[in-house]
């Protein structure tokens, strides 16, 4: 059952929530963590929803999170959801017009549940520096999505600059499905590697986390390769004895191939939000293993240069190239 | 990180990296009694259920063998039935395409050498087909009457060959005999082929995942190790109760009954947890001395007959349906005196845990499904209250559910509001997110993960199943002499000896 309060305080948002679990016979007690979803009208039912889902492997308080700045008088209107058909979770959806869209931490700080860890997701834009940002700054976990930016290479040269421990990015997390299946052919014995063929859709960041991944961990050239997508394509690793191929032309199931074997079907999806944002709540520590890759991100040595057409000149040399960037969210 | 050729370890994995999953290696699963009850409804869904988490090789290969004439496509759509049916995760057709092309079936019977020479050329047909590289498991999913049978004839087609071919494992399920004697001879039977390393015993009732709770429980907190002896502890319950009855496994229950199919290994397994100390590390061995350590200090108490009850469900209504009683059950001899009820009492022989009884107790046709391990604490030794202020004040429990609701309940008292002084028990409860199951891995999935794997940590070796048998021996052969079980009403918690049991300590048994 969904309340709705505007023009409301946080005061009577909190009164609200305990309230509703009260009415239900439900403690916030069993609750693991509070996930602080920072994101506009456009993008915030698809990213409460996702949030909502891993909320049933984590049950959570999910704070939405939508500033409405503006020349209007400051307000806080709040969309309070307790224990809903999506889970043992509880959802409240907050506006903030006006001038308190300056004030989000204000309003978050309050609703945080107690001794629990805080996580931070914002699904589209966010800042330069999450850690820096005054409700980046409360979360243990900071979660961005450079795919989803508007020129995801540079988003990604982004969070390369402003790093902090905490940090990860969801392009990073659709590599996972790419490492666990590379990592599982590697199990088994292969002979000395001597370099790496990476291919993947033009713009895409996972594609670079992956081919910086695989030089840190095998010291050797990875080369990176322009593919039509869907996200990564391919990765051959080539050895003494011939190469251990891995590919996935269709985006749903990939191929498995190494020297003197045969050739298997790997399921190798590309995953839904649910499904990664599922996987980042997961673990809360640092991930150091995404702080090396990302360190070593290089530029896309694939891409041509961008070419630019009147309409592009026309705007200022840091406004996104629709052309180049436009399938960035792709895995 | 240094690049590494097969001997230097896989360069992509890290234990820095926890996201990767550890993925199995290539090989073969051996299903004996692969058309069986325990196969459909458990193991080929969690053999999915792992493929679908992608957790299995993609050469993984699947061989059911049966005394079925089926051919490969039948075995694959009865599979694919029992998968749609009970798998935990949803069912994708691109990770059932990719699995099934692993299906093969071999029709025989046990004693059928031609059988099992089609079974071998299978396996290392599977070796050339699929890449399996000769590695196999062995699901002995068979009454252990015919391990002997099935071993030798794995012995005698070379499939328990280890070596070059890869590697050999052997899956047997509880009970591991049904007494000491029967335990040896069957251990005796699978070390002749199989090396000790490669012998995977299983107590489904007893997941990796709840062994690794209690574990963490235990050794991870500060707040229980201090009280965790005979000086706070009082005594401890555990308990495993079905709200079933035997069903049609009259041929498989009848002469077994609850001690020996519950308590020598479930609910020893649990004491040996709770009451061991701890390990010097989480590895296979270590684990397994202190559990050893535990069982070997275990005593009888003197008088059997006091301090341990049995009894047989009768007739009557259960939970609102008519249910017959055990001997009315199909297949059971008159004569049979099989308990469907067991409790008994032992003392652990150490400093930690003198003078604290550990009450076991198990039956079918009781008040509902639960396992559990309740820790009881003794009252405290001075209450600055009024009588009448504590008269509703029990002892502090914690209580570790196994299951359902995996999780930990502690009960204390509290001040009741108001202006009079009275104590009440309240709980507070902590469940490890059980309304989540979705993604909580099944016992089945990590018990065949590990085999796969090879990583044997928490299943019992041979050790400890014979020293659980000669803790229960003499009590088996108590009741033995001691006529006919009591009769206890389906639905309720057990016969009125039980009761007496812990009566006679001034206790009384939780209802769980």
């Amino acid at each position: 059952m969904t309340t709705r309060l505007e023009g409301t305080t946080v005061g009577e948002i909190v009164r609200t929530i305990n309230e509703e679990r009260h009415r239900i016979g439900a403690t916030a007690t069993g609750m693991v963590l509070t996930l602080i979803i920072v994101t506009d009208e456009e993008n915030q039912s698809d990213a409460t929803r996702a949030a909502s889902f891993s909320a049933m492997e984590h049950p959570c308080r999910i704070i939405t999170m939508i500033p409405r700045p503006g020349r209007v008088d400051a307000q806080l209107d709040a969309n309070i959801d307790v224990a809903d058909t999506m889970g043992p979770g509880e959802i409240v959806r907050l506006r903030l017009r006006g001038e308190l869209a300056e004030h989000a931490a204000s309003v978050a700080l309050p609703l945080l549940l107690p001794d629990t860890p805080v996580v931070v997701w914002w699904p589209t834009t966010c800042p330069d520096v999450p850690s820096a940002d005054p409700i980046g700054n409360m979360g243990r976990r900071r979660i961005t999505d450079a795919a989803a930016a508007r020129q995801p290479l540079h988003a990604l040269q982004e969070r390369k600059a402003g790093y902090a421990a905490g940090d990860t990015d969801l392009a990073w997390t659709r590599t996972t499905v790419w490492r666990s299946m590379l990592a599982a052919a590697l199990d088994q014995p292969f002979d000395p590697i001597t370099r790496v063929d990476l291919s993947c859709e033009r713009s895409n960041p996972s594609g670079l986390l992956l081919q910086a991944w695989l030089r840190n961990c095998l010291q050797v050239p990875v080369e990176l390769h322009r593919s039509r997508g869907p996200g990564i394509t391919g990765v051959t690793i080539h050895t003494k004895s011939g190469p251990i191929e891995l590919s996935r032309p269709d985006g749903r199931t990939g191929r498995l191939s190494r020297p003197g074997n045969v050739t298997h079907d790997v399921p190798l999806p590309r995953r839904d939000l649910r499904d990664l944002i599922g996987e980042e709540l997961r673990r809360l520590d640092p991930d150091d293993t995404y702080a090396e890759a990302l360190a070593a991100v290089q530029q896309d040595t694939s891409a041509p240069r961008r070419r630019r057409t009147s309409r592009t000149t026309a705007e200022p040399a840091s406004a996104p190239d629709p052309g180049s960037e436009a399938t960035g969210q792709e895995q | 990180m240094k690049p590494s050729a097969p001997d230097g370890g896989n360069p992509l994995r890290s234990p820095a990296d926890r996201r990767l999953p550890l993925v199995a290696g290539p090989c073969a699963l051996v299903i004996f009694g692969v058309t069986g009850d325990l196969s459909r409804k458990k193991l080929m869904p969690a053999v999915y259920d792992l493929a679908n988490r992608g957790l299995l090789p993609p050469s993984f290969a699947l061989v059911g063998f049966a005394r079925r004439e089926y051919s490969n496509e039948d075995f694959a759509q009865e599979v694919h039935d029992s998968v749609r049916q009970h798998a935990r995760t949803e069912f994708r057709e691109d990770v059932w395409a990719q699995l099934s092309q692993g299906f093969r079936f071999v029709a025989g019977d046990f004693t059928d050498d031609a059988a099992f020479d089609a079974l071998a050329a299978t396996v290392t047909g599977l070796a050339n087909e699929r890449g399996t590289g000769g590695n196999t498991a062995f699901y002995l999913s068979i009454p252990p009457g015919l391990f002997p049978l099935v071993v030798q004839q794995l012995k005698r087609s070379g499939l328990a060959t280890q070596g070059r071919e890869g590697w050999r494992r052997v899956v047997v399920e509880k009970p591991f005999g049904h007494d000491l004697a029967s335990a040896q001879d069957l251990n005796q039977v699978l070390g002749e082929v199989f090396p000790s390393g490669s012998i995977f015993r299983i107590d489904h009732y007893l997941g990796k995942e709840t062994v690794q709770n209690l574990l963490a429980l235990r050794f991870a907190n500060t707040l229980y190790e201090p009280i965790w002896n005979s000086n706070y502890i009082d005594h401890v319950q555990i308990t495993m109760a079905e709200d079933i009855g035997i069903g049609s496994r009259a041929g498989y229950y009848d002469g077994i009954g609850a001690a020996r199919d519950v308590i020598q290994n479930h609910l020893m397994q649990l004491m040996a947890l709770t009451a061991m100390e701890e390990p010097v590390s989480f590895s296979a061995e270590h684990v397994r001395i202190e559990k050893e350590k535990v069982l070997a200090s275990v005593v009888l108490p003197d008088d059997l007959a006091a301090y341990t009850a049995r009894g047989q469900y009768g007739s009557g209504w259960q939970g609102g349906g008519q249910v017959v009683g055990y001997m009315q059950e199909a297949n059971i001899p008159k004569t049979s005196t099989t308990e469907t009820y067991a409790a008994i009492t032992l003392h652990v022989d150490t400093r930690r845990w003198a003078g604290v009884p550990f009450y076991l107790r198990t039956g079918k046709r009781l008040g509902r499904r639960v396992s559990e391990i309740a820790v009881v604490f003794k009252r405290a030794p001075h209450l600055p209250f009024a009588a009448t202020d504590t008269q509703e004040l029990g002892s502090n429990t914690l209580v570790i559910r196994v299951q359902p609701d995996e999780g930990i309940t502690m009960k204390f008292g509290s001040k009741v509001p108001g202006t009079q002084m009275e104590v009440r028990d309240v709980t507070m409860d902590f469940a490890y997110g059980d309304s989540f199951t979705e993604s909580s891995p099944e016992a089945y999935e990590r018990l065949i993960l590990d085999v796969l794997l090879g990583d044997p940590p928490l299943f019992p070796r041979h050790e400890e199943v014979e020293m659980s048998w000669r803790i229960l021996d003499p009590i088996l052969a108590h009741w033995a002499e001691s006529g006919r079980p009591d009769t206890y009403d389906p639905g309720t918690w057990g016969p009125a000896s039980a009761d007496a049991v812990l009566a006679r300590d001034g206790r009384v048994w939780r209802r769980p």
